[in-house]
C-alpha cells in the first residue's frame, strides 16, 4: 500500500533512511523478541499517517533497499541493551522511545514474561504507538493460549500477521 | 416438550451444578490434545485417543446426569436428542447446541454447537488440517459412553469443525440399535 507522500516509492515497502540518511519513506520495522533474544516475529510496515512533508524525493532504488532491510535487525538488537538497562527502572510495560538511530527511534514495550515488542519509526506520537503496543500484546497472549503454540517459538499463523498489519494500518 | 427440558436445563445449571474457570478447562484439554498430538504423531490415531477418553467419560458421566436432573425414559430417540442438548450439553458445558437435520426414520440427528468452550483461542498448525484432527473429538466419545448405559448403542462423529475452516462445528449421531439387557453368561 503506497503513502501519499511523492518521496515514497511505488513499489513495495520502502525502506526507511540507511546510514546515508537519505529518503523519507516512512516504514516501521516492528518485531518480537523472545526471552533468549530470538527474534519469534517481524513485520514490515509503510505508513500513512506520519504528518512528514515530503521534499521532492528521490526514490530509492530497490537494490540499496535490500541492503537496508537487515540493518534493521542490527538497530533493533543493539536496541536491547536498552531495553534491559530501563526495565529495572520503571513498572510500566511500555517504555517508549528508548533509543535513537540516524533520524529513527526505536520504542519498547516488555510483557511480564520478559518478552520484547520493539518498534522501530520516524517521529510519531507516543499515543499511537502505546496503543499499537497494547494490540500487539493482546494478539501475543492469544497466540499464547493456543495449546498448539510452543512458547518462545517463531509465529507462523498467517492470522497473527493479518491482525498485526491491520492494527498497524488502524494506528501507525 | 422442548422448552421443558430447556428451563430443566437452565435450572440445573443454575443451581446444582459446581463450576470451575473456563480458561483452567480450555487450556486443560488444550494441553491434552497437544500432548496426545506430539506422543502419537499420527491424528488419526489421536482422534481414537480421543474418542476412547470421551467414552471412559461418558459411561460414569451418564449416572451424574441422571442423578442430577432425575429426569425418566425417553420415549423416542428424537426426544434422546432434545435431551441431550437441551440438558446434558447445557449442565456440563453450558452450551445448547441446536438439533437439526432429523433423518426421516428418527434414527440419526445433528447436533449443530454454535460455540465450543474446548476451542476457545485454539489454531490448529497445517498438518492437522492435511491430516484430518478433529479437535474435539472426546465429545463423541463421551455421547456414545453415556448413550451406551442407557441401552442405546450409537456412532457419533464430526461432520464439519470452524477449527478446520467449516462455517460451523456439526456432530452427527446415528443409532445403530437399542441394546437388549443381557443375562451374565454363567446365569443360566
Amino acid at each position: 500500500m503506497n503513502a501519499t507522500h511523492s518521496s515514497s516509492s511505488s513499489g513495495g515497502s520502502g525502506i526507511g533512511s540507511g546510514p546515508l540518511g537519505q529518503g523519507n519513506s516512512p516504514t516501521c520495522y516492528f518485531v518480537i523478541i523472545g526471552t533468549k533474544d530470538n527474534p519469534i516475529y517481524e513485520a514490515e510496515f509503510v505508513s500513512v499517517n506520519t504528518a512528514r512533508s515530503s521534499s521532492g524525493g528521490a526514490t530509492i532504488p530497490e537494490a540499496k533497499k535490500e541492503e537496508f532491510r537487515h540493518l534493521n535487525q542490527f538497530i533493533a538488537h543493539s536496541a536491547l541493551d536498552m531495553v534491559e538497562d530501563l526495565q529495572w527502572s520503571t513498572n510500566q510495560m511500555y517504555l517508549k522511545a528508548i533509543d535513537k538511530f540516524n533520524e529513527r527511534f526505536i520504542s519498547a514495550y516488555l510483557t511480564a514474561g520478559n518478552i520484547k515488542l520493539l518498534l522501530l519509526h520516524d517521529a510519531k506520537s507516543d499515543d499511537a504507538i502505546r496503543n499499537f503496543f497494547n494490540d500487539c500484546y493482546e494478539l501475543y497472549i492469544k497466540t499464547l493460549l493456543n495449546p498448539f503454540y510452543e512458547p518462545n517459538s517463531i509465529i507462523s499463523s498467517s492470522a497473527f500477521d493479518t491482525k498485526v498489519r491491520a492494527s498497524a494500518k488502524r494506528y501507525l | 416438550m422442548t422448552k421443558q427440558y430447556k428451563t430443566l436445563g437452565d435450572d440445573i445449571w443454575k443451581n446444582k451444578v459446581e463450576k470451575i474457570n473456563a480458561e483452567l478447562f480450555t487450556l486443560t484439554y488444550g494441553s491434552i490434545v497437544a500432548q496426545l498430538v506430539k506422543d502419537y504423531e499420527d491424528f488419526t490415531e489421536v482422534n481414537k485417543q480421543l474418542e476412547k477418553m470421551g467414552y471412559n467419560i461418558g459411561t460414569r458421566l451418564i449416572e451424574d446426569f441422571l442423578a442430577r436432573s432425575g429426569v425418566g425414559r425417553c420415549q423416542d430417540f428424537r426426544e434422546t436428542a432434545e435431551m441431550v442438548s437441551k440438558v446434558g450439553f447445557k449442565m456440563f458445558l453450558n452450551i445448547t447446541p441446536a438439533v437439526t437435520n432429523i433423518s426421516a426414520d428418527g434414527r440419526e440427528f445433528s447436533l449443530v454447537l454454535d460455540e465450543n468452550p474446548l476451542a476457545e483461542c485454539v489454531e490448529l498448525p497445517d498438518q492437522a488440517l492435511v491430516d484430518e484432527l478433529w479437535y474435539s473429538n472426546i465429545l463423541c466419545g463421551v455421547l456414545r459412553g453415556s448413550l451406551e448405559m442407557v441401552q442405546m448403542q450409537v456412532d457419533a462423529f464430526f461432520v464439519t469443525d470452524t477449527l478446520r475452516g467449516d462455517d460451523m462445528t456439526e456432530i452427527r449421531v446415528k443409532l445403530i440399535r437399542y441394546l437388549e439387557e443381557e443375562v451374565p453368561a454363567g446365569e443360566d
